[in-house]
């Protein structure tokens, strides 16, 4: 069950309106099919995103993949504990951030993402 | 589950972590039958086997095993292998699955040149191979044979039952644990492993696939044919001068390998750790200045010692240990450190067995 509160992309990151700003992450279908995370890398706070842009890398132990912005928009921070505890993609995948984002008022954008059942429907 | 050289066979159980963890310090277990065998017999058999491989038999005795290779004539690598004497003139080769009928094409295009009184024939169908790994492993298998595994020496094998099924049980592993490798007739593999899984429950025996078996190995530096060394790498490039018998007499690729080790080589592989926070990987270039002189050959964040760690072919001037290196990774540089092999070793158990 994926929750219904965050919007989706087809390369399996999540999305989640917090005030002004969005978090994104990786979905629990992601963090199943790379197995043990290992390492993420992040950008720099300030920098700014296109959607569907490359915005860090995951690594697994066995694989390495890119990440990619939901949404337009700059970095106005990254989760700090990641770079320790990179374990917390698996365990809590869908409550473990990576990006903090301020959209670039294309609404958009957002709007077009999947929800819940639509993501569902697209892992199955 | 991945194709590996024809065979299905699960990248992961659990995951590569418990799975690694488990065999450090409990015991896991590997469906390894994709391994090849080729059994060498006959009154030439040792001169063949000395022939083709660069270790030396005059040191392996009846039940034990030799890890050697099959070596080119310029002593780069056919295959690694493990020899298995079962008789002064019978011997088993394990050798890589992916490897399996090239081997034996060059082995019997080697010996059709030479002649002698030698069958070879491709035993791969007749052994299902199972490993069980780990430091609890021995109390394990000790449920399931009277064979006394006490008396089976590192790198040594005997006959016997396991779970009522006759096979071969030798002490050997790729995972730098204490462990044993079970051949087994293919029909009676699934009541081994069956057996083996309910025996280790009382120590948490997991499964573990073909990630496991990758990040284990590398951690005890063992090498993978075909990754870390190939037709293109000497033995002695590939930091295996010890698996060369230099005492014996000719065999494929002598005259290159003793004259690299009189002169020296112009590149080695080494092991490296990750200074900065980045995981090289397999391909992944070694740079001096802007120029790539040398390229990793396995790389991975190790479970067990939690580091970011790997095998990287490096000129020879760069192959000290403490050497600084630097490493392209996916278009960041990052630094690295030649370091001493192996990366991880089992600690010595209380009671010598």
């Amino acid at each position: 069950m994926y929750p219904t509160d965050l919007k989706y992309t087809k390369d399996h990151e999540w999305l989640r309106q917090d005030g002004e700003h969005v978090l994104v992450g990786i979905t629990d279908f992601a963090q199943r099919q790379l197995g043990d995370v290992v390492f993420v890398e992040l950008p720099e706070v300030g920098r700014q995103v296109k959607q569907h842009e490359v915005f860090g890398t995951i690594e697994s132990v066995k694989a390495v993949s890119e990440l990619f912005s939901p949404v337009s928009g700059e970095v106005v921070a990254v989760n700090p504990s990641l770079a320790s505890h990179p374990e917390a993609i698996n365990q809590q995948p869908h409550e473990t951030w990576m990006i903090r984002l301020r959209p670039t008022a294309e609404s958009a954008e957002i709007g077009a993402l999947l929800d819940s059942s639509a993501y569902e429907t697209l892992t199955r | 589950m991945v194709d590996f050289s024809g065979w299905e066979m699960p990248v992961e159980y659990s995951g590569i972590t418990d799975e690694h963890m488990a065999v450090r310090t409990r015991a896991g277990m590997f469906d390894v039958s994709h391994m090849g065998e080729i059994e060498v017999a006959g009154w030439d058999a040792v001169a063949a086997v000395q022939w083709l491989s660069c270790n030396d038999l005059n040191k392996l005795s009846v039940g034990q095993i030799q890890y050697s290779a099959l070596t080119t004539d310029t002593g780069t690598f056919v295959d690694d292998i493990l020899v298995y004497r079962f008789a002064e003139d019978h011997f088993l080769l394990v050798v890589n699955a992916a490897n399996t009928d090239k081997d034996l094409s060059w082995i019997r295009s080697q010996l059709a040149a030479v002649g002698g009184d030698v069958s070879v024939v491709n035993a791969s169908a007749r052994y299902a191979l199972i490993a069980v790994q780990g430091p609890r492993s021995p109390e394990v298998l000790r449920e399931l044979t009277t064979v006394d595994l006490d008396a089976i020496k590192y790198y040594w094998f005997a006959h016997g039952e396991v779970a009522g099924v006759r096979g071969i049980i030798s002490r050997t592993g790729y995972t730098g644990e204490d462990g044993f490798e079970l051949f087994v007739p293919p029909a009676m593999a699934a009541r081994v492993w069956d057996a083996v899984m309910q025996a280790g429950r009382a120590v948490d025996l997991k499964p573990c696939g073909l990630g496991a078996r990758d990040t284990l190995r590398l951690e005890a530096g063992m090498r993978l044919c075909g990754s870390d060394m190939d037709e293109t790498t000497s033995v002695l490039e590939a930091g295996l001068g010890w698996i060369v018998g230099w005492k014996k007499d000719d065999f494929l690729g002598a005259g290159v390998l003793r004259a690299q080790k009189a002169q020296g080589i112009g590149r080695k592989l080494v092991g490296f750790e990750m200074v900065d926070r980045a995981i090289a990987r397999h391909g992944h270039a070694v740079l001096r200045g802007d120029d790539r002189c040398g390229v990793v050959t396995s790389g991975t964040q190790t479970p067990f010692l939690k580091k970011a760690i790997g095998l990287a072919m490096v000129p020879a001037e760069l192959s000290a240990i403490g050497t600084p290196i630097e490493i392209d990774v996916r278009g960041r540089r990052a630094r690295a450190q030649v370091v001493a092999e192996p990366f991880y070793r089992r600690p010595k158990p209380a009671s010598t067995s």
